[in-house]
This record gives C-alpha cells, structure tokens and sequence, in this order.
C-alpha cells in the first residue's frame, strides 16, 4: 500500500504489537501459571444428577490427601449445599452441575465464575489463600426467584 | 482521479414512498427505545434499591421489565433504525432507488415480529430475557416474532443487494462507492452472523415450545446463540461507524483521509465479527479451554478494525477542526462545530467509546474475564459500547436525518445539544457505578431491590448507577421530545441532497483495490474462518443433546 500515510503506518504497526503483546501475556497466564477456564468436564442429563456420584452426594471431601473436591447441585432457586466449608491453602476442585435452568456461579472475592448449564458439569480448580466468609451467588437470570439464589463458602 | 469511478452521484433523489418506509422504520426505531428506556430507568434505580416496579401497571416482574428493555433497545431499535439507514446510505451511494415492494415488505415483517414478541412479554409469557437460555422457555410467539425481526434484516438485506447488482450492471468496471460499499459489507457480514440465532430460534426453540421437539440443548443453544451474538454487536455498531465514516467528517468541515483504508476495515469486521463467539461462553462447561483461546486471538482480531477506525476517523475530526482554524497538538478539537447536535452527539459517542473498547478488551482477556463475567461491569461495559456509542450516534444521526426523511427543519436546537451533553455525562455515571459493582462482585441482571444478599461496598455503587441512569433516561425523553417537535412542527423545507464525506486518497479504477469490491471472495474467506473457528465444536459435540424440558418459572 504506498498511499498509506507515515502516521497511520506507525499507528496501525504499534497497535497490531500491542495486541499481541497482550495476547501473549494471557496465554501465558493461563497455561504458564495454570490461571485456567473451566473446559470439557463431562456430560450428565438432568434427571440423573442426583443419583449419579459424585452428584449424589453433595459436600465437600478431602479425595486424596491434601486435595479437596466441593461437589454442589443447582437448581431454582439455590445450592445444595447452600454453605460449605473449604481448607485455606489446599486445591478445591469445584464440580457443579444444575438440575433444571441454566445458572451462574460466582464467589465473591475469587476468579470462580461459572455457568451452569443443564446437561454438562462444570468444573474449576481454586486454592483460598484469606480465610473467611465468602458470598456464593447465582449470577445468571434463573426466574423468578433469581435474586434470592444465594449461599456462603467458609474457608478456614 | 479517474473517470470511471463514480463519487458522488448527483440530482438524488428518492420516490416519495420510499422515503416514508425509512421514515417508519427510524420512528419504529426510537419508538422501541422510548418504551426500553421507561423500564431502563425502573432497573437503574433497582441498583440503588429504590423499587418503582409497583407503580407500572400489568408488570409482574424485575425481570419482565428487563426482557423488555434488552428486546426493544437491541433488537428493535438497532434492526429498524439499521434497515431504515443503511438503506438509504445505499441508495444514496449507488445514486439510485431501491426495490420499493421489497423495502415495505421489510418494514411490514419487522412491525409483525415488533407485535407479536412485543404481546408476548407485555402478557408475561416470555420473561427470559433478550438472551432467551433454554431451558427457560418463552411463548412460541416470542420466539415467532423474534425470527421476523431477523427475517426483516433479510428482506432489506435482499434487497440492497439487488440495487447493488443493478447498479453494476448499468456501471460496468466501475468501483462501488464507498458511501455504499461499506453499507452493504455491514448486511453481508450480519446475513453469515445471523445463521446461527436462526438455526437456534427457528431450527430448536420455536418447535420446542409447540411441543414438537423433546427437548432443549442449553449448551449448543448458547453455542449458536452467541455465534450470532457477538457479531450482532458489529450490527449494532457498524451503521454507527457508517456515520462516522463518511457523515462525521463532513459535518466536522474535514475530509475521510482513505478509501481503500477504510473498505478493508469493513472486510476486517466482515470476516473477524463471527469465529468469536466463545469470548462470551469462557465461563460455560463443555468448550475446551484450546478453543475458547483461538477464539480469543479472533477477538483481538477484530478488534483490530477497531483500533483503525479510532484513528481514520479521528484524523478525519482533525483536518476539520484544523480548517476550522484549531491549532496545536488538541486546538483543532474545540473548533469543532460543536453547536451542531449531529456532530456533538457522535463524537461524545466516540469518546465514550474508547472505554467501551478498552473495557470490551478486557472482557475478551481471557481469564482477566473471570474477574467480570456476568457482574454489573459487563452492563456497565455495553452502555458504553451499543448503549452510547451506538445509541448515541443513532441520535446524532436523527438529528439531520429525520429533518431530511419529514421534509421539515430541526426543531429545539439547544435541547438537542443539552441531550447530548445530559446523555454523555449520565452514561459515564452509570458506568462508573456499573463498574465499580462489578469489580466488587454485584452481579447483573439482578433484582437488587429484592436480593437477599448484599455487600457494604454496592451502595456507592448502586447509587452511581441510579444517578447516571436517571439522567440518560432525561436524556433520550428530551430527545423525543425534540424529535416529536420536529416532525410536527418544525419548518417545512425541501429535502434536498444528503451530503456525504469526500476522500483525501480515493478508490484506484485498477489494480490489487479493485479486488476489495468483489464480495464473493471475502464471504468465501469469512466461511473459512467460521469453519476453524466452531467445525471443532460441533464435529466433537454433535448430535444436540435434547435432554432439558421447558420451563416457566418467572
């Protein structure tokens, strides 16, 4: 292009850079420093959520030493269970599935945040760093109720 | 500049009934927004738990409200205002009519699907949100009207293509104008993006609310909606850009520095606006992670564009100001004709819009994306972006539009600047609020007022947005006050030409631009990029899950 002006050329140059520069610095935040999003975890249908494991049991245990699992249930309008207690400093594996609409979980304070969707597990890993109270909410339009659908985590 | 490109056309003009169907389509337009913004003023308020839901007669819910708002601002408003002036920029660019049959049965599908969702939610059948996630599940007419609204942009998209066609045969190895070319990359890339909303509502959830489908497939439903509904957003913000690009300069005194420069910025939206959708699913089950990534550096892609525009059209601003008599590094942008409703509006529009697009870069950021997804930052982040720096320019584009389109003079002047100004400064209240509540974890599309959970540091907040909200909600009824004068009352005056942008460096009659203007190939390059970008996905995925029965529960 010879008509492309000096300004423009080192505009459009420096601007390109800058997006890669940025784009660099996320890949490697995600796969340098394990900073991940929530990927293909499985599949499950709504009506076998509650007897089929680990959904049938929901909590929080220890699966092997030091390493913890917080399987939860969603469905309108609340989490199953609606408070659970987590290790300060361990990895919790979050395992979450809803049972009829589609529904959010965030945790106030963290880089938890997760659709949930009907049909698929979702599933992300997180170590607490701070004890303390955190808010547990529902974060995506479920109905009615919507913005009652709320619980805590205690990590401690 | 050579004799076979043809610039600017002259002795316009457009049969009479098509300068009404426009017309209707701009009043259908901001009709829709008038109504939105009652409720997006109930839902700000919300924020700062003030509940004025109570008082509006047959409301049942926050959220009914909220349905309505999303629907009518970013379907109704953007599709009518969009068919009505990408339109008539092609006629205008081509210096030719358009197909009259096929604009009023355009007009006539989008008033259908206008009534139809629009009896729907005001009944209270359908308060799932513009979003509509299965298995929450709408009346079919919801989902009836909707698929109109769609098949609206279809017509006019038809038809804007026919002129073109028409137009080349009677200017053969002539380049497209500009004015025109750029309009109808805007439907080309919106005819590929809109596939996937189609294939969702007409294909999944209209035979599943009649009850001729088992079932829904939330995950593949999300899938399809947000592969139109990230590209929906260049929709949205493309006939803005129209504007800027080659309305703007003219009304600053300046000139748009490059043809060429410019049609690839369209061909760059064309074919980047699709393979992103994933950059609004980062949080959902079931995508891996590799493919959310490539679709991150797609969105960066396209934001690219962006970025060229930010400076085409600044430097456009400029040559304005600076013949205007600006002077230094910043002179040139108070000597804008700011007195001018049209051009103030749209460059408060754009400024607001760098923190829209910085804000929007940062919801494309991956992981960063964990720290905002589904909190009030991401409303906070749109009513930057369609919220103000289309919403906005759509007004600005009023305000010597509709005077065209009616035949009559701008009435009220001074209040269309101090709604621009009202509007600019109430948008980054709200936002500041919005933003704020999002970064300390306040969720969105949230009855606040009734929530049974709340943090100390959301009154701030909630207060912000309350406060921004009410002023842009002043902001828009001065508007339509303005616009209701005008169309009444204001002077009569012969239409007239519509004056557009010239170019500092035109199109070349031969060459590697001529290429540029052949949109079969950069539709075929699009598909590619739609094939790597989501043929993954489905190959891994298909056949659609149809385990979720429908529900009802607002």
């Amino acid at each position: 292009m010879a008509k492309v002006h000096r300004y423009e050329k080192a505009f459009l140059i420096l601007s390109a850079l800058m997006l890669v520069v940025f784009l660099a610095a996320l890949g490697y935040a995600a796969f340098g420093m394990g900073l991940h999003l929530p990927t293909r975890a499985g599949q499950i249908r709504p009506e076998d959520v509650t007897r089929t494991p680990p959904f049938d049991r929901p909590g929080v245990r220890e699966v092997e030493p030091g390493r913890w699992e917080a399987v939860i249930v969603a469905r309108a309008w609340g989490f199953t269970p609606s408070e659970i207690r987590v290790p300060v400093g361990h990895p919790v594996t979050f395992k979450i599935t809803s049972v009829d609409v589609v529904h959010g979980f965030y945790v106030d304070g963290t880089r938890i945040n997760l659709m949930l969707l009907p049909g698929q597990i979702s599933q992300l890993e997180y170590t607490f760093r701070q004890p303390g109270e955190y808010l547990m909410i529902c974060h995506e339009y479920c109905g009615a109720g919507h913005h009652a659908m709320a619980g805590r985590i205690l990590a401690e | 500049m050579s004799a076979s490109v043809v610039y600017d056309p002259s002795g316009f003009t457009l049969p009479a009934g098509q300068r009404a169907a426009i017309r209707w389509f701009v009043y259908i337009g901001f009709g829709a927004m008038g109504i939105a913004v009652i409720h997006g003023f109930a839902q700000a308020l919300n924020y700062a738990g003030i509940n004025i839901l109570t008082w509006f007669p047959g409301l049942h819910s926050y959220y009914q409200g909220l349905t309505i708002h999303g629907v009518f601002n970013a379907l109704v408003l953007t599709f009518a205002f969009t068919n009505g002036f990408l339109g008539l920029t092609t006629a205008r660019g081509l210096g030719r009519p358009l197909h009259g049959l096929l604009l009023h049965a355009s007009l006539w599908t989008l008033i259908l699907g206008v009534a139809l969702s629009g009896w729907a939610m005001f009944s209270g059948r359908a308060s799932v949100l513009f979003t509509f996630y299965p298995p929450l599940q709408a009346n079919p007419a919801y989902y009836f009207g909707l698929a109109l609204l769609v098949v609206s942009t279809w017509i006019m998209s038809i038809n804007l293509f026919w002129t073109l066609a028409r137009w080349r045969r009677e200017h053969s190895g002539e380049r497209i104008p500009l004015l025109a070319f750029i309009s109808v990359a805007t439907y080309a890339m919106w005819d590929l993006a809109s596939l996937g909303i189609a294939i969702e509502v007409v294909g999944l959830l209209l035979p599943w609310s009649l009850g001729w489908l088992g079932g829904a497939d939330p995950l593949l439903s999300r899938t399809l909606f947000w592969y139109s509904g990230h590209a929906i957003v260049y929709f949205w913000l493309l006939p803005a850009y129209v504007s800027w690009y080659a309305f703007v300069p003219r009304h600053a005194g300046g000139k748009l520095f490059s043809d060429p420069l410019t049609r690839v910025v369209f061909l760059l939206f064309l074919a980047l606006s699709i393979p992103t959708g994933f950059h609004h699913q980062y949080a959902d089950p079931g995508i891996p992670e590799a493919m959310k990534f490539a679709h991150a550096i797609l969105t960066f892609g396209v934001f690219y564009p962006s970025l060229i525009t930010a400076f085409s059209v600044v430097a456009a601003l400029e040559m304005g100001g600076r013949a205007r008599g600006g002077k230094g590094l910043l002179g040139w942008f108070f000597k804008l004709p700011w007195g001018d409703p049209a051009l103030c509006a749209q460059v408060l529009a754009m400024l607001v819009f760098v923190l829209g697009g910085i804000t929007g870069l940062i919801n494309a950021s991956f992981n960063v994306n964990q720290v905002v997804h589904n909190t009030a930052w991401i409303p906070g982040h749109f009513h930057m972006t369609v919220g103000t720096a289309v919403a906005l320019s759509f007004m600005g584009i009023a305000y010597w539009l509709v005077p065209w389109l009616k035949g009559r003079e701008l009435r009220g002047r001074y209040l269309a600047l101090a709604q621009s100004w009202l509007y600019f400064v109430g948008v980054l209240v709200f936002a500041r609020g919005m933003i704020s509540g999002g970064l300390e974890g306040m969720p969105r599309r949230t009855f606040m007022a009734g929530a049974t959970y709340s943090k100390p540091s959301w009154e701030l907040a909630g207060a912000l947005t309350a406060i921004g909200g009410t002023l842009m909600f002043v902001s828009v009824i001065l508007f339509l006050g303005v616009m209701l004068a005008t169309i009444v009352s204001g002077r009569r005056r012969e239409p007239g030409d519509i004056p557009f942008t010239e170019t500092v460096v035109g199109p070349a009659a031969s060459g590697w631009e001529t290429r540029l203007d052949r949109f079969r190939i950069w539709v075929v390059l699009t598909i590619l990029l739609i094939l790597i970008a989501y043929a993954p996905f489905l190959v891994s995925y298909l056949p659609p899950k149809l385990w979720s029965s429908g529900f009802t529960i607002y």
